[in-house]
């Protein structure tokens, strides 16, 4: 006798247990608290907003202590609430020249107005383990903690791509003619060709290990571009809704950005002047890799429209755009879980069959003989 | 009737989805009946569930029910696979509406990888999960590609590919998820259902529906529309039979999926079809290993 | 000038009872109807529709358009209480040009327009193309069309008062184009009967309109 497997749904509500346990861990250690999460981890949810497609750090601090710090599992628990979403209005454009800087950065000049602010970085740490970190009980400000930093100026400079902007040296973003709406990825499917704002949207919510991977890889030959870092800068910036009754716009809050200008020379031709050219990336909180990486890949997806060689994984729209997503990547691959016994049994029947006529044609009796094969089968039209 | 109701999740519009998302759905849907097995690209949602594990299907279905729908949702056949489980109580959930097993009650069926034995009527909508849309994708990877192919009938590579088959195997390798034309136009992916499950699609009284979240497309064959399985005049098409009956309900008629009794070699084959399995061991045929 | 300003509050007629239901069953009927060519559909429980909208052409937008769907309406029910209404409840651009249109409401078969004048979707993409939506005299009476095609087991039959031999050949002209081409809905006050661009039809009959 033979009983079928059964109980999908008691198993299901068993593991919601089991989970619920496994998250909360140790119960003689306190609970994790949403505003430690969003001061002590801002870095994981900088990444959450960015990739979540939400500015929200409470909410992607909540997602990240629900997914007990899996941060794509929190991605992709903000970006399930997110769609459920109604939206209200549509932002004006974000202005980053008026970004009140807590670091700015460029490679590229060794000064420029308003400075190089280098801000909380991890750049010159020394990557050694602080172990005085373990001693919870210390409080702020009681350690011997050097020289306390300057008081917070609140810093606005103009954009080092503006600057080479005005000397003609940098090829111009001028606003395309009647200013057409963008496209939006969260509403429309991505079909190609696509043009350079809905690239920017996917990569904006793009996997920042993808991204930093194929980024990478065009600074090591598989791309042509070669880029300096012009300037990052992360500060927050004002948001704006133009409201209709009163016929301007309103602030209606601040974003934390991080946003990355490579520039990238460029040959020019017969028809274009020599000049150079840029690579942008943009994400919300403190995020420089992400930002980078995005910059990186943004240049080498303009292979085609300037008329490079576009033979690499990374100048490959479609490619690098339709694999991009680590929600829609993370439950492809992870579906595989998922039971496949019929498409199984389909394969294994015609291997059996393919077997046994290859055995039948080389004589290959010394193969341990497979049981009697139930389902001999037959075809049928 | 076994179906079963639940209250409606507070917080939620009924069914999940915003009015605005399902009316955009619903117009790609309509556009794909009109247009038989061509892919209509649509604004793909983030759903609650991963993507590969249904939420083309979810999105279809959501678009789809309102509270007068009976619902059946399948994996690999069966009504209590987990996936199966997971899906039907997100609906019950997010909509309230009445549940079933029994192929015959639901007005609405949610299936993975296979199509009902019981045969569908009239009135009854069967939504399929599809992973990859494209039959040409294997073959040719750039959209911009497959897309001209579909629009100028190009599907000598799928041919090739079958042949090429043939030529090393001695017969076309293709199980599952096996290529159709659909109402002698476009070149379509039935999802992975065994090819033992295509001849059901041609001229099918229901209206079956396609969704492939992760992959944005929607595509339909309306009732009584003619799916060819594509094959060779010197090779037809043809599909799986076994020698056996099912063991349980001793069916000469199913799919059936095998099962490792032991590791002494000891297998047995039942219906994948656990439904259709249930009903003839209620109606009193047994098979060689029934209770 | 804002939507709001225009439009006359005190007298707009109302609108679907349960609108999350209501698009629901009416989404459903116009599906079955696209899916079962020639097979007439009723919609339950519809709001009295706008002057120069039938019940069936005014629950149908009110069910799928919205500001992504411009609509086309004759002249003069665009600018009777039907164009506000839309606007009002749905939210959609009323287009000027035919070709624009993802809805186009034809208010008698006489005013079917050209073929050629609509959006017949392209090679790539068929589905973007335009839903026709044309109020008839009756089912009941009139020119027998016999139809074939998918969503159809054999042949269907239908009756379409005022049917003409310039509606034949747009529905045939249609077909030939086929995946290009708009999809047909023939409403009657709260019926209607799908005819997609898949549908071969002959008309028998004619004379005894």
């Amino acid at each position: 006798m033979y009983v079928a497997v059964k109980g999908g749904e008691r198993a299901i509500a068993q593991s919601h247990v089991l989970l619920a346990d496994a998250r909360r861990g140790d119960a003689a250690v306190p609970e994790l608290s949403i505003a430690q999460i969003r001061g002590q981890m801002r870095l994981a949810v900088a990444r959450v907003m960015s990739e979540g497609a939400l500015y929200d750090e409470d909410l992607a601090a909540l997602a990240i202590k629900q997914a007990a710090g899996d941060l794509i599992e929190a991605i992709f628990l903000l970006r399930a609430y997110r769609t459920t979403l109604p939206r209200l209005a549509d932002s004006e454009p974000i202005d980053t020249s008026r970004m009140r800087l807590s670091r700015r950065i460029s490679a590229a000049f060794k000064d420029l107005p308003g400075g190089q602010i280098l801000g909380p970085t991890y750049d010159y740490t020394q990557r050694l383990l602080d172990f005085s970190l373990m001693d919870e009980s210390a409080e702020i400000g009681t350690a011997d903690s050097g020289p306390s930093p300057n008081p917070v100026e609140t810093t606005v400079a103009p954009r080092v791509t503006d600057l080479l902007d005005r000397q003609g040296l940098l090829e111009s973003e001028a606003c395309p003619a009647g200013d057409p709406p963008p496209p939006d990825l969260t509403r429309e499917p991505l079909l190609f060709p696509v043009d350079r704002t809905a690239r920017l949207q996917n990569l904006a919510r793009g996997d920042e290990g993808f991204l930093l991977a194929l980024g990478y890889s065009t600074q090591r030959g598989y791309s042509t571009t070669h880029p300096f870092a012009g300037e990052i800068r992360f500060g927050t910036v004002p948001v704006e809704v133009f409201v209709e009754e009163l016929g301007f716009a309103v602030e209606i809050g601040e974003v934390e950005l991080t946003e990355c200008q490579l520039i990238t020379g460029f040959e020019g031709g017969s028809e274009e002047a020599p000049r150079f050219t840029r690579g942008y990336g943009l994400s919300f909180g403190h995020s420089e890799r992400k930002a980078m990486a995005m910059a990186l890949v943004d240049r080498a997806l303009r292979a085609r429209e300037l008329g490079e060689d576009t033979e690499q994984p990374a100048n490959n729209e479609e490619f690098m755009l339709s694999h991009s997503d680590n929600v829609e990547a993370s439950g492809f691959v992870q579906h595989l879980k998922l039971p496949h016994y019929v498409d199984f049994q389909t394969n294994l029947e015609l291997l059996r069959r393919l077997r046994e006529e290859w055995e039948a044609n080389h004589g290959n009796t010394a193969a341990p003989a497979e049981p009697p094969a139930v389902p001999a089968t037959m075809e049928a039209a | 009737m076994n179906a079963t109701t639940a209250p409606v999740q507070a917080g939620y519009n009924f069914a999940y989805l915003d009015e605005h998302t399902k009316r955009m759905i619903r117009r790609a849907l309509l556009k794909a009946v009109a247009i038989p097995g061509y892919q209509v690209p649509f604004g793909s949602r983030e759903m609650p569930l991963p993507y590969g594990w249904g939420t083309g299907g979810i999105q279809v279905t959501a678009a789809l029910i309102g509270p007068d729908d009976v619902l059946k949702v399948i994996d690999q056949g069966a009504d209590d696979t987990t996936n199966a489980v997971n899906i039907r109580s997100f609906f019950a959930k997010v909509a309230g509406v009445a549940t079933t097993t029994r192929t015959t009650e639901a007005t609405l069926i949610q299936t993975r990888h296979r199509i009902p034995e019981t045969p569908l009527a009239e009135g009854q909508i069967l939504v399929f999960q599809v992973p990859i849309p494209e039959p040409l994708r294997w073959l040719e990877p750039r959209e911009t590609e497959t897309r001209t192919m579909h629009a100028l009938r190009e599907y000598g590579l799928m041919h090739v590919k079958l042949y090429e088959d043939i030529v090393r195997h001695g017969r076309i390798a293709t199980t599952y998820d096996y290529p159709v034309i659909v109402n002698d136009h476009y070149l379509m992916r039935p999802s992975p259902i065994p090819k033992f499950d295509n001849p059901k699609l041609h001229r099918n009284p229901a209206l079956m529906l396609f969704g492939a979240g992760r992959e944005k497309r929607v595509y339909a064959v309306p009732p009584y529309t003619d799916v060819r399985s594509l094959d060779f005049d010197d090779h037809p098409f043809a599909v799986e039979r076994w020698e056996e009956p099912c063991a349980l309900c001793a069916s000469t008629e199913a799919y059936l999926d095998e099962i490792i009794l032991d590791d002494k070699g000891g297998r047995m084959f039942v219906c994948s079809d656990t439904e259709y399995c249930a009903v003839r061991q209620e109606a009193g045929h047994k098979g060689a290993m029934a209770p | 000038m804002s939507i709001h300003q225009e439009l006359d509050l005190a007298h707009m007629q109302a609108a679907f009872a349960a609108p999350v239901r209501d698009a629901q069953t009416c989404f459903r009927a116009l599906l079955e109807g696209l899916a079962r060519p020639g097979r007439i559909q009723r919609l339950a429980d519809i709001p009295v529709p706008p002057a120069g909208l039938g019940a069936a052409q005014s629950a149908i937008l009110l069910a799928l358009a919205d500001r992504d769907t411009p609509v086309w309406l004759p002249p003069v029910v665009r600018s009777a209480a039907a164009g506000a209404y839309l606007r009002f409840y749905c939210g959609c651009p009323l287009a000027t040009r035919l070709a624009d249109a993802t809805f186009v409401v034809v208010s008698t078969l006489a005013g079917l327009p050209a073929l050629y004048d609509l959006s017949l979707g392209d090679p790539e993409f068929p589905d973007r193309s335009a839903t026709l939506l044309v109020e008839v005299a009756s089912f009941d009476s009139g020119a027998s069309l016999r139809l074939r095609g998918p969503g159809i087991a054999d042949e269907a039959e239908l009756r379409v008062a005022d049917w003409s031999e310039s509606a034949t050949a747009l529905v045939q002209e249609n077909r030939r184009r086929v995946p290009l081409g708009v999809d047909i809905v023939l409403t009657c006050g709260d019926r209607l009967v799908g005819l997609p661009r898949t549908v071969h039809l002959t008309a028998e009959g004619m004379a005894c309109m």
